[in-house]
């Protein structure tokens, strides 16, 4: 993830545990343009794998994990079809 | 429990432990990912289980009903830490289905879940309790003479051996380590530390251990309780420079992580394979044919549920692993350095940072622990 990535919102999931961070996530997304680029910040080193499994899952472009100290940002850009299951 | 049909039941390590060693039938739906579930997962014979993670969830039940067993199905859902099968529980009830239970604590609960088993008595009185962790298939003991104990490759959890002891009134006098743990952090030191005790490990282990310790050495005695060596040390490198096994009352070989019921040490975890892999080679086919086949062999690991024997524990005569473990039966040494340096199986989760913790080096906090202790133990050669 290059760190000049765009990013055209921020959800703070930050002190919540599983399976909350995925759950704002998708809110977060249905909400935005398809191509938009979301930054979620979360502390749970469950939400590293959870966010990259689902984002795959739903067509959104997982596009990275930085993490810094006890923060990973993850970056999800919004895909062509809504959270297809 | 609770008779409250709303209410989501919870089961804990100890009752899905109790499943499978009563080989009661049980339905799991795990929730976690998939990566998290082909790594590493609740198994047994009367278990079935089915991953669906519970992102699969976020538009209700009906995308994934077809996936799901029928109503009157008992399913046990499982995830990292219960949040989450918590979250699809409540929408398996909604939707009707009515045995619903959730793992309390999630697979970081069955980890660190640690079972006491009575092995034996001992010939000079006292006996043997093996304690079996079967979320990591790690096994730790417990030696009782009189009212003193000895614990033996304590899990981190050592709270359970401190309230067994005194639940019967005994003492811990001495912590050993057989080797330098890399699949999971020692409780060794910290037990030791809680109730006074001496914590015993290989100095050939410990060269780069930040604590002080009693070294542990080949030929050296211990007493326990009014026998005055019921513990006799046998040097059996091979997994690491410095393990060690120990011989309790002529009647026991707690071998670590030397040599296991279905299968033999790893040499490579401290990055030595090929030194180690010869010394490995001179353990098993050396130095343990001289200690005599009637040894009731008690090793560190198990690798699979059906190790556990009609008693409850995980153990084998060493004359019958000399008949019946491929390991002890390569006749050629080049055949053995292969096996056990090469194909090997993936190294333990945080391996590295799990020796580091065990020397002293790294002091990461509860959860990072949690963490790093994550999956199977992947200790072992299977020949």
């Amino acid at each position: 993830m290059e760190e000049s990535a765009h990013v055209d919102r921020t959800l703070d999931c930050k002190g919540l545990s599983c399976p909350m961070p995925i759950i704002q996530t998708k809110k977060a997304i249905e909400a935005m343009l398809v191509g938009e680029v979301l930054e979620v910040l979360a502390t749970d080193p469950g939400s590293v794998a959870d966010m990259k499994s689902w984002a795959t899952r739903t067509q959104h472009e997982f596009l990275g994990t930085v993490t810094e100290g006890a923060v990973y940002r993850h970056f999800i850009r919004k895909g062509q079809k809504e959270s297809a299951t | 429990m609770t008779s409250d049909a709303m209410t989501v039941r919870k089961m804990s390590a100890a009752d899905v432990f109790a499943a499978i060693a009563s080989r009661e039938p049980l339905f799991i739906l795990d929730v976690r990912n998939e990566d998290a579930y082909a790594d590493w997962r609740i198994e047994g014979p009367s278990i079935a289980s089915q991953n669906t993670p519970y992102f699969e969830f976020l538009e209700g039940i009906d995308p994934v009903a077809g996936q799901l067993p029928p109503k009157n199905d008992a399913v046990l859902v499982v995830c990292a830490k219960e949040g989450s099968s918590q979250f699809v529980a409540d929408l398996l009830m909604e939707a009707g289905w009515a045995r619903v239970a959730v793992l309390a604590g999630g697979m970081r609960s069955w980890s660190e879940h640690l079972h006491p088993v009575h092995v034996s008595e001992l010939p000079s009185g006292g006996a043997v309790y093996q304690f079996l962790r079967p979320g990591k298939g790690c096994l730790s003991y417990m030696v009782v003479c009189g009212d003193e104990a000895v614990v033996v490759d304590a899990a981190r959890t050592f709270q359970v051996y401190l309230d067994f002891a005194e639940a019967q009134g005994w003492y811990i006098r001495n912590v050993i380590d057989t080797h330098l743990h890399a699949d999971h952090v020692s409780g060794g030191r910290m037990l030791a530390q809680a109730c006074g005790a001496s914590y015993w490990l290989s100095p050939q282990d410990a060269s780069d251990v930040h604590f002080g310790f009693e070294p542990l050495v080949d030929g050296q005695v211990l007493a326990v309780g009014d026998v005055p060596s019921l513990i006799q040390v046998v040097h059996s490198p091979g997994h690491t420079i410095g393990s060690a096994s120990l011989i309790v009352d002529h009647a026991c070989l707690l071998s670590g992580d030397t040599l296991f019921v279905h299968s033999i040490g790893r040499p490579d975890l401290a990055g030595q394979a090929q030194s180690l892999g010869a010394e490995l080679r001179r353990s098993l086919y050396t130095t343990y044919k001289s200690l005599g086949s009637e040894l009731l062999v008690l090793p560190a690991h198990f690798a699979e549920m059906s190790e556990i024997n009609e008693r409850g524990f995980v153990g084998a005569r060493l004359g019958d692993l000399y008949r019946n473990n491929a390991g002890l039966n390569v006749p050629e040494e080049s055949q053995f350095l292969k096996m056990v340096t090469e194909n090997l199986p993936q190294q333990p989760h945080a391996y590295q940072d799990i020796r580091l913790t065990n020397m002293g080096q790294l002091m990461p906090e509860p959860d990072q622990l949690s963490e790093m202790e994550i999956g199977p133990n992947r200790c072992a050669v299977h020949g």
